[in-house]
């Protein structure tokens, strides 16, 4: 059976997420080994003052530009493509998509200027009173903006399919993309109205001051759930399309896969305050019930690991695999997109339980921002997330440009040198913040680093060289990828793992959305609206900005 | 089996119940060290203008330093600037060994961050609200607290120390 064809524009358009990600990935990129080579006494930012002021310039660079834009800008790329394929049909007003794009691109340029030219040197949490430029705050309310309008092209196409499909059982992929794009136009409202009602008008001179602790508020109302929606896309490939790449393997379940996305969706929102668990302005209460949420939103990752594991393994045993492990062998590990995504995995499995460790109420006490945060989210947003893209990249690109993948085994070789580089860097970065570490200090220089780090902080170092490398060889497979004279004979197959029992028989509650999103906007009332309604009421607009950089 | 039911396959069934009774497990350890052994994280303790704290009169961080409410118990009083020079003041103080110290840390501009090292004391300094934790220190030795969030450039050389005596 032929697969349904999308049309060059559209995967023009996709494509051109895909060159904005990469492109965000390649500068950013740079200058994370940085950070890493000077925690190990290797100090190259000196070299780089005519261009970048200091390690805190370069942090902000590497935050902005690999946790906000690579991410935002592949997976609005990935989920239209998802929706578009999987519902067979095209965009329902293309234009609408175009519009969020561009919108999205002339944001990102608004924010790199003030950063290029060290006027937003304020990192990618940007916490008032530190005082950025206006045109930073500009950038993130476009990129933001853009990214709802992309969204409403999603669901407006998705309520048109629905229209010509009646009583016909959602394709998973395509449910799961748009209920990722929704989860996002939620979640982004806190940091919406962060810099609608307080950033921007003081940056631009309109108010005097800003209240630290609401705005620090907002700001994890939305930092949070970013962090489901950098993951959901990669547990969309990894449930959907991994198991099939792996070995021909099937869904293990179409309805769990479902059910753990709706709990997902409700409750990846109220419970910001694990991330605020010591400021002093939020009461115990409500961080411990935040606390008892986040043990929840565990769950569905839960759910998600057994039937991701389950799939891999039909794929394994597909291929001749035996025994309770020897499966995995089988799996077809010579495929760049499946050992990427298989390594990914496997390092995610280490980055949620240190996430739950952070995520523990008191247990934060030992943490809250030490090095053990960076190293957590390195397995996470960085490696779960970022390695599984570039694995889906090592498909979708192809695809997208008929030219044949530019020799595979370095794409293997990629993948390893980021699963062992992040191994070294990670694991050191988590012990020496048990030792008490700070993040977000050039350590080489700091002066209060007993010798007891030293062997640690080494390794950061020796773990960011292999990234670098990794990170060099990513780059250097896409592009010549993006111009290889060698075009793919047919059509590049986009792998869809069919479920194992027939979609049609899942429930039907799990494929209806008013009664989730209702659950979900009362939870975050129940949750987040006394407390924000105390802080706006005893609202204190007191913090005039300052530049400490 | 109707087809609105559910399939929930055995392992799979197991596995949930599994992982619901581990996610307890977890939340009720928390739990008992909060309730039970009464580790706590910061509360809300006093609002200030951050404009006029270091420098009214009446504010106890115009004058920050540690005082001794009782024999061996002491309130700290720790002001977090980034202006001029990035440091805690004052930049060290000193109590005798089985110490109970309360600290009030607040910041006259940026946002700062406090953790003493080897403690659970750990909290996020904003400016315009105090935070408040209390350690009791058991053993001598010299304790650095230390700027855990970003400030500007000056940012990882800010640090004090406690100084436990025998």
């Amino acid at each position: 059976m032929k697969q349904y064809q999308l049309s060059t524009g559209e995967k023009k358009f996709i494509g051109s997420h895909l060159l904005v990600a990469i492109l965000a990935l390649a500068v950013g990129s740079l200058f994370g080994p940085l950070q890493a080579f000077e925690h190990a006494g290797w100090d190259f930012y000196p070299y780089l003052k005519p261009f970048i002021k200091s390690y805190y310039q370069g942090l902000t660079v590497h935050g902005v530009l690999n946790a906000l834009v690579w991410t935002t800008f592949f997976i609005m790329g990935f989920l239209t493509f998802n929706v578009t394929f999987a519902l067979k049909r095209p965009l329902k007003n293309p234009t609408l998509n175009k519009v969020g794009f561009w919108l999205m691109v002339v944001g990102v340029v608004a924010a790199a200027i003030p950063i290029l030219a060290n006027e937003a040197t304020v990192l990618f949490t940007f916490y008032p009173p530190l005082k950025a430029n206006w045109a930073f705050y500009v950038g993130l309310t476009l990129v933001v903006v853009g990214s709802w309008v992309e969204g409403w092209g999603l669901f407006m196409t998705f309520a048109a399919w629905r229209k010509e499909n009646p009583n016909v059982r959602s394709p998973f992929v395509a449910f799961a993309s748009v209920l990722t794009a929704l989860l996002w136009q939620i979640c982004t409202l806190g940091v919406a109205v962060e810099i609608l009602t307080m950033l921007l008008p003081w940056s631009l001179g309109l108010i005097e001051g800003v209240d630290p602790q609401l705005a620090r508020t907002y700001f994890w109302f939305t930092g949070h759930p970013l962090v489901y929606f950098w993951l959901l896309p990669a547990y969309i490939s990894w449930y959907a399309m991994l198991p099939k790449q792996a070995g021909n393997g099937k869904m293990f379940s179409d309805s769990l896969a479902r059910l753990s996305f709706w709990i997902f969706l409700v409750l990846s929102t109220p419970l910001g305050f694990h991330h605020q668990y010591v400021d002093p302005g939020v009461p115990p209460v409500w961080k411990f019930i935040h606390s008892m949420l986040t043990f929840g939103v565990f769950f569905p990752s839960m759910m998600t690991a057994f039937t991701v594991v389950a799939s891999l393994e039909h794929a394994g045993r597909k291929q001749g695999g035996k025994g309770a492990l020897a499966w995995i062998g089988k799996l077809n590990w010579s495929d760049p997109s499946v050992a990427a995504q298989l390594l990914a995995g496997i390092l995610f499995f280490f980055g949620g339980i240190g996430g739950l460790t952070n995520a523990s109420y008191n247990v934060n006490l030992v943490l809250h921002n030490t090095a053990f945060i960076p190293g957590h989210f390195h397995l996470t947003v960085a490696t779960a997330v970022t390695l599984s893209f570039m694995g889906i990249s090592y498909w979708l690109l192809p695809y997208l440009t008929g030219r044949k993948l530019w020799n595979p085994k370095w794409a293997v070789a990629q993948a390893w040198t980021w699963f062992i580089g992040m191994i070294i860097f990670s694991n050191a970065m988590h012990i020496v913040g048990l030792q008490g570490a700070p993040r977000r200090v050039p350590l080489g220089l700091a002066p209060y680093v007993p010798a007891e780090w030293n062997s640690r902080l080494f390794q950061v170092g020796v773990g960011g060289a292999i990234l670098f490398i990794s990170g060099a060889l990513y780059l250097t497979v896409m592009l010549k990828t993006a111009l290889n004279k060698e075009k793919v004979t047919e059509e590049v197959e986009v792998p869809m793992a069919e479920a194992m029992q027939d979609p049609a028989l899942t429930p039907d509650w799990l494929d209806r959305w008013a009664p989730w999103i209702y659950g979900s906007l009362a939870l975050i009332v129940l949750v987040y609206g006394p407390v924000l309604f105390d802080m706006i009421k005893n609202i204190a607009l007191t913090s005039p900005g300052f530049r400490v950089w | 089996m109707s087809a609105k039911n559910m399939h929930i396959d055995r392992y799979e069934r197991n596995w949930m119940i599994f992982s619901a009774i581990m996610l307890v497990l977890f939340a009720t350890a928390v739990s008992v060290a909060a309730f039970g052994m009464g580790i706590q994280v910061p509360a809300p303790e006093q609002r200030v203008d951050p404009n006029t704290v270091a420098t009214d009169p009446n504010s106890p961080w115009s004058n920050p330093g540690l005082r001794e409410v009782s024999p061996g118990v002491y309130d700290a009083y720790i002001l977090a600037h980034a202006i001029p020079n990035w440091e805690f003041l004052p930049k060290e103080i000193t109590v005798p060994v089985g110490s109970r110290v309360s600290f009030y840390v607040t910041s006259s501009d940026v946002q700062h961050g406090f953790n003493i090292q080897n403690t659970n004391a750990n909290f996020m300094v904003l400016p315009g609200q105090v935070s408040k934790l209390t350690i009791t220190f058991k053993n001598p030795g010299t304790y650095n607290y230390i700027c855990t969030e970003y400030c500007g450039v000056g940012h990882g050389v800010m640090y004090g120390a406690v100084v436990v005596t025998p």
